[in-house]
């Protein structure tokens, strides 16, 4: 029997490794699994690298990952929302490292791994200097980038219901990043609001198909990210 | 005596051209206060890169849901007809032209329509590109809002970039507190100019030779 469901927040990270790249989902303070990231921080692995759209605001879920010290690296687009002073004090002392990429670019870069595909080539960030030292291509008359695959070792990821074979749909704009990142990382965790019976999710509907998941854990009533 | 436009004339200017039926993304801070503006009997789809079309005014205090957010991670509402995404077909839309116009901010702008918005020259705190440059590279067409120089004065519209690129050669229209100006293979062209404002005053405030289009008109301002 396929049961992708796990008791506990502590089993759902159990076995994130140090150096893990690690893809968090979400936008703003929309679509975060905070209880997945305190589960992570209670967890303990280190020498992490996150890839987060935003850097996180407040003291709480993101923010506090990064305050750990355990994150050696950040990917991201956007670490400068309003309120993401953990990473801005990080930053400034020097004690954390940045790779900024055009939030289309990260995505795609993203769903470029989970595809099977060595990579791509965009006309995002032509001419900038987000393009510099990197491949440039000029296909039908356009100028284009090379832009690598990003892979993860794991994925947390924010489901408004899941079954035990993991098909998940969401709810609203907190949809975002997750469905990508569910396919681009060789372990998906996701918290679910509800977890319902086999069946019960309309095939026509399900948003991240099973196959990208690997482990389920039920939060109730997930906490809202970004609080002080 | 010229009379400028105030951030909300720019926008209420900006938002007369937007043709019906248009799928549209506003950038962030001034482009935002266009949806205020377009004339009812249009219908504009607006776009939104965490993965909404079809995007509604502010929901009424109360009724805020938090999964429901824009790219400035402002409440919205969703219209009848609205469709939500994930963020990499949020992209695809963008970068692929399938957008009608995007409407943003911007520091600068060089005489060949290249775009400077997403980094100042300031190192101290880290840079942020967010989607910017996506959607400079992908919408069909690109329209700036910005006021016409600098607080101290310094021309916005320059003959080449200061600021970091965000893409180059990709803006067609500039709506400035003081014109709107198309920028075409052969340079740029004033259409329009605020009230009481002369062409050498215009140019004087401008860092790149400007021409006055033939039928250019003073911006009516209600």
């Amino acid at each position: 029997m396929l049961d992708k469901r796990v008791k506990t927040l502590a089993d759902a990270v159990a076995g994130i490794k140090d150096g893990a790249v690690v893809l968090i989902a979400g936008f703003g303070s929309s679509g975060i699994p905070v209880e997945l990231i305190h589960a992570l921080i209670d967890q303990g692995a280190r020498d992490l690298t996150v890839v987060s759209n935003n850097a996180g605001s407040g003291r709480t879920d993101l923010a506090a990952l990064l305050a750990t010290g355990r994150v050696r690296k950040l990917i991201c687009s956007y670490p400068k929302t309003s309120g993401s002073v953990v990473f801005e004090e990080l930053y400034a002392a020097g004690k954390i490292e940045l790779e900024l990429v055009p939030q289309g670019t990260l995505s795609e870069r993203m769903r470029a791994a989970g595809a099977g595909l060595g990579g791509f080539y965009t006309p995002t960030g032509v001419g900038t200097d987000l393009a510099k030292g990197k491949e440039v291509r000029k296909i039908n008359g356009r100028e284009y980038v090379f832009e690598t695959p990003l892979k993860g070792d794991v994925a947390l990821i924010k489901a408004e219901r899941a079954d035990r074979w993991g098909n998940l749909v969401y709810r609203g704009a907190a949809r975002n990043f997750a469905p990508t990142m569910a396919m681009a990382a060789d372990l998906t965790i996701v918290q679910a609001r509800e977890i319902v019976e086999l069946g019960a999710l309309d095939p026509e509907t399900i948003v991240t198909p099973g196959i990208f998941v690997d482990r389920v854990v039920h939060v109730p009533n997930p906490a809202a990210a970004g609080q002080p | 005596m010229t009379t400028a436009l105030s951030r909300t004339q720019i926008a209420r200017r900006a938002a007369q051209d937007i043709p019906d039926g248009a799928y549209v993304n506003l950038g962030i801070g001034l482009p935002t206060l266009v949806a205020n503006f377009v004339p009812k009997d249009r219908e504009v789809i607006y776009h939104s890169e965490n993965g909404i079309l079809g995007m509604g005014p502010a929901p009424a205090p109360g009724t805020e849901d938090p999964d429901l957010i824009n790219a400035s991670k402002q409440y919205v509402t969703l219209l009848p007809g609205a469709s939500i995404f994930h963020h990499t077909d949020a992209f695809v839309m963008m970068r692929g032209g399938h957008l009608d116009l995007a409407l943003l901010g911007a520091f600068e702008v060089s005489r060949a329509g290249d775009l400077a918005n997403w980094a100042t020259l300031d190192d101290k705190t880290p840079p942020g590109v967010g989607g910017a440059m996506d959607l400079a590279a992908g919408a069909k067409a690109v329209w700036v809002l910005m006021d016409h120089t600098t607080k101290d004065g310094r021309p916005r519209i320059v003959e080449h970039c200061t600021y970091p690129l965000t893409a180059r050669g990709v803006v067609k229209r500039i709506y400035t507190s003081l014109a709107v100006i198309d920028v075409t293979p052969d340079g740029l062209f004033v259409r329009e100019m605020a009230p009481g404002l002369s062409f050498d005053d215009l140019q004087a405030r401008t860092g790149a030779p400007l021409r006055l289009a033939n039928d250019w008109r003073p911006i009516a301002i209600d």
